[in-house]
């Protein structure tokens, strides 16, 4: 399904965030990635659609390498790559409907989408899935209205409306508390068996990925030092992909990103409004 | 506690003494040598009170019957405001997309925002209506055009700020699904920036009422015509009509203005 | 790819929850809205003879314009304006702070009666609605052209801005120490210098920098109608199409208004 082979990405400030990743995907399986803070690893799974270029490699998804595709290729390419975000990445002044609909924006006119136009069957489909992912019901509410579980929940129903070939997340419950996060990873791995999606996931928490994933990649400083089940996940693992000193925390607390997400909103002061004269 | 005494004692520091006492005397003595320098008469000076009180007398009652005449030139004073704040956005939009640092195309292009900016703002409405008038003759679309380049740097100032402020995951999100660009701006970018364009619109256009209502003074069109003809003619009545009338529209756009901002918050 | 296709009992159709009672009427008022500008535009329509008109005469305008005169005389006369303008604005905000304080303590809600606060925010309103010109040329009548009536114009235009924002500073104290004072047996004015003003000092010392900033800007324009300042000699610049003068003198305007805001600026920042 999906092949990444040799990866290499080298930022323009010359970091080398990836040292040739090869891996993959295959069938229905739920593949994660673990690693310390500054692995690579959300780069890995930004280089597979392309919202950051890959210097290097090669990614072949259903049997065409995305890295060579042209503008207008990649956009076809990225309708059958759902992605799911650490910090959900919901239109956040857009209904929960708006939102979920536009996993489908790639299959639209620019007329449509203005119109906010879907064929039925996407309709139909997103209050499914939105009863699915257990936040029927809330489809007229705006998505800056809702907690962090819940949003996520959309973002997961946005991606799955996409019918996509395979589901690529990054980082799903690094700002979510750790009950929610659980209950976000049962949810999201559950959907993709129903669907029959393969999930490719680079998650933070080993505990995670331990008990919802199908097979483990382990990288460390832009390689991948470790490959296997959750049964051969030893210790001697753990060190092999932590060794380079322990797992440093996150760069921010989840209510940080949270708030980041307000979108901006005018406040004109008396101030401004004196200046003008 | 600790903060209070801290300030306390900042207070009380001789330095900070001197400074505040240096202040205060510098700025006696430059409003008094300024009143020196106007040469005001004091026989003038004397009488201003009861000059003014003479004017107020002279204007009561207003005149009522006066107030349909001048409909005509108060909805004129609201279109210019209108008119002027459209024309405004309109030059407003590119010059924004240049002046926000994340989407500026070209260093010379951000310069040239920046600028822009600047150089309408510094510039007051009557300034440009004098222009305008010199180019289109008197009339409304002087007072128009004097509103609309008065009002781009500050639409424009705003809405760089807006789009600054942009949430790049957002775009993101529509972008990782196949959204072409058009896509990306119907979903990611237009649904941002809404809140603050209308918001600076409509704050704007409510500012625009009110210098609507002087560029008349130099011949551009609305109430500010019918100000000066009656000052000019010594109706006094009529002046106060007018001024309960400018009270009243300028009154009137604020409260729309505060409504629209919040219905789109 | 997917397994499960969409199943019966869910909606096909999704509307937008939308502030209008329905679609229609959505539709009705952005045509509305488009007709009535529409109408405006027309309504100040230059005819084509104006606009060629206008063309020549921004050509000429433009030509005339540049360079900006620079001569000792115009220099000196600009000059001499200027500093007319920078007087007025010291002056008008001297004596503007100090009638506006009292309208200001008036205009709190929490320190005066009903009766009047209503009268505190009147004045406020009216202040702010009626533009400093409008008050100039009034007072031009009243008090004969010159600086005097800039200044009392912008005496008058004070309290909209000033009163209005220290009132709600005035709203925001803490009611402890005004109490304390109470407390403690203070009569009213005791209780304003004692418990309500140290409160606020610091933020009105940064209105009074930010008033003079906008007084700056508006005592360069008040000599449009006669009321003293750079605006006199503006205007008869335009009067007597001398348009390079004109444009030195608006270079002039310019330079001064934006040392203003920076001066305004690095003090408010200073007192806070």
């Amino acid at each position: 399904m999906l092949e990444i082979t040799d990866l290499e990405k080298v930022y323009s400030t010359g970091d080398e965030a990836l040292k040739g990743v090869s891996m993959d995907v295959e069938g229905e399986e739920v593949v994660s990635i673990i690693g310390p803070s500054g692995a690579g690893k959300s780069t890995l799974i930004r280089c597979i659609n392309r919202l950051t270029e890959p210097t290097a490699g090669s990614i072949v998804l259903d049997g065409e390498d995305v890295t060579t595709m042209s503008k207008s290729e990649l956009r076809n390419a990225r309708r059958d790559m759902g992605m799911i975000f650490q910090e959900f990445n919901l239109v956040e002044r857009l209904t929960v409907m708006e939102n979920v609909l536009s996993g489908r924006v790639g299959y639209i006119s620019t007329m449509q989408a203005l119109r906010r136009n879907f064929p039925e069957e996407d309709v139909q489909r997103a209050y499914e899935v939105l009863d699915r992912v257990g936040v029927g019901g809330m489809e007229n509410k705006r998505a800056d209205e809702l907690s962090g579980g819940q949003r996520q929940r959309i973002g997961i129903a946005r991606a799955v409306l996409q019918r996509p070939k395979i589901l690529l997340v990054d980082e799903p419950t690094s700002a979510l508390d750790p009950e929610t996060s659980f209950a976000v990873m049962e949810l999201l791995t559950e959907i993709a068996r129903e669907e029959g999606i393969p999930v490719l996931i680079n998650i933070h928490e080993v505990e995670l990925a331990l008990e919802y994933t199908d097979r483990i990649v382990g990288l460390a400083d832009g390689e991948v030092v470790f490959k296997g089940t959750p049964d051969e996940f030893d210790q001697g693992a753990r060190d092999t992909i932590y060794r380079a000193g322990e797992s440093r925390e996150d760069q921010s607390t989840p209510g940080e990103q949270v708030q980041k997400q307000q979108s901006a909103s005018v406040d004109i002061s008396d101030a401004d409004r004196e200046t003008s004269y | 506690m600790s903060v209070e005494n801290q300030t306390e004692w900042r207070k009380h520091s001789p330095r900070y003494h001197i400074a505040r006492w240096a202040a205060i005397v510098a700025s006696i003595a430059v409003v008094v040598l300024s009143w020196r320098e106007l040469n005001v008469t004091y026989e003038f000076l004397i009488f201003t009170p009861r000059n003014l009180a003479d004017l107020f007398v002279r204007m009561t009652p207003p005149d009522w019957a006066y107030s349909i005449d001048i409909l005509p030139p108060l909805i004129e004073t609201v279109n210019i405001a209108i008119l002027g704040t459209g024309l405004a956005v309109l030059i407003a939009l590119p010059i924004a997309y240049m002046g926000a640092e994340n989407t500026a195309p070209h260093p010379i292009a951000y310069a040239f925002g920046k600028f822009m900016i600047v150089a309408t703002r510094s510039v007051n409405v009557i300034i440009w209506a004098l222009f305008f008038v010199v180019i289109f003759g008197t009339g409304a679309l002087a007072g128009v055009l004097a509103v609309a380049f008065r009002s781009i740097g500050f639409v424009s100032k705003l809405i760089a700020e807006g789009i600054e402020e942009i949430d790049t995951g957002q775009t993101e999100a529509i972008k990782a699904m196949g959204g072409s660009p058009m896509d990306v701006a119907i979903y990611g970018i237009v649904p941002q920036i809404k809140p603050t364009f209308v918001g600076v619109t409509t704050y704007r256009w409510d500012i625009n009422v009110r210098e609507a209502t002087v560029i008349g003074l130099v011949g551009a069109g609305g109430i500010g015509v019918e100000l000066n003809t009656s000052v000019d003619f010594l109706q006094w009545p009529r002046v106060l009509t007018i001024l309960i009338a400018i009270l009243g529209i300028v009154l009137v756009s604020e409260v729309v203005s505060a409504y629209l901002r919040k219905k789109v918050s | 790819m997917s397994k499960s296709e969409p199943s019966a009992g869910y909606p096909e159709t999704w509307e937008r929850p939308s502030v209008f009672y329905n679609e229609y009427v959505k539709y009705v008022v952005y045509l509305a809205i488009i007709l009535f500008v529409l109408w405006s535009a027309w309504a100040v329509r230059p005819s084509v003879e104006r606009v060629m008109g206008g063309i020549d005469a921004a050509s000429i305008l433009l030509s005339t314009m540049f360079p900006p005169d620079l001569s000792p005389i115009a220099l000196e006369r600009t000059y001499g304006g200027m500093v007319e303008s920078i007087a007025m604005a010291f002056v008008a905000t001297a004596i503007g702070v100090v009638l506006s304080l009292p309208v200001a303590v008036m205009a709190a809600e929490n320190l005066v009666p009903r009766p009047v606060y209503y009268v505190g925010r009147a004045i406020v309103s009216v202040s702010r609605a009626l533009h400093e010109l409008v008050l100039a040329i009034i007072c031009v009548v009243a008090v004969g052209l010159g600086p005097l009536a800039g200044v009392i114009a912008l005496v008058f235009a004070t309290p909209g801005f000033f009163a209005k924002l220290l009132a709600e500073d005035l709203e925001d104290i803490d009611e402890g120490q005004v109490d304390a004072i109470r407390a403690s047996g203070g009569n009213s004015l005791q209780v304003l210098l004692y418990g309500v003003a140290p409160q606020v000092i610091p933020r009105m010392v940064g209105l009074i920098i930010y008033r003079w900033d906008i007084n700056i800007r508006a005592s360069t324009i008040v000599g449009i109608v006669g009321a003293g300042g750079i605006g006199v000699t503006l205007l008869n610049s335009f009067e007597r199409y001398e348009y390079d003068f004109a444009l030195t003198i608006i270079l002039a305007i310019i330079a001064v208004v934006m040392v203003g805001e920076i001066a305004s600026a690095i003090a408010r920042r200073r007192v806070q």
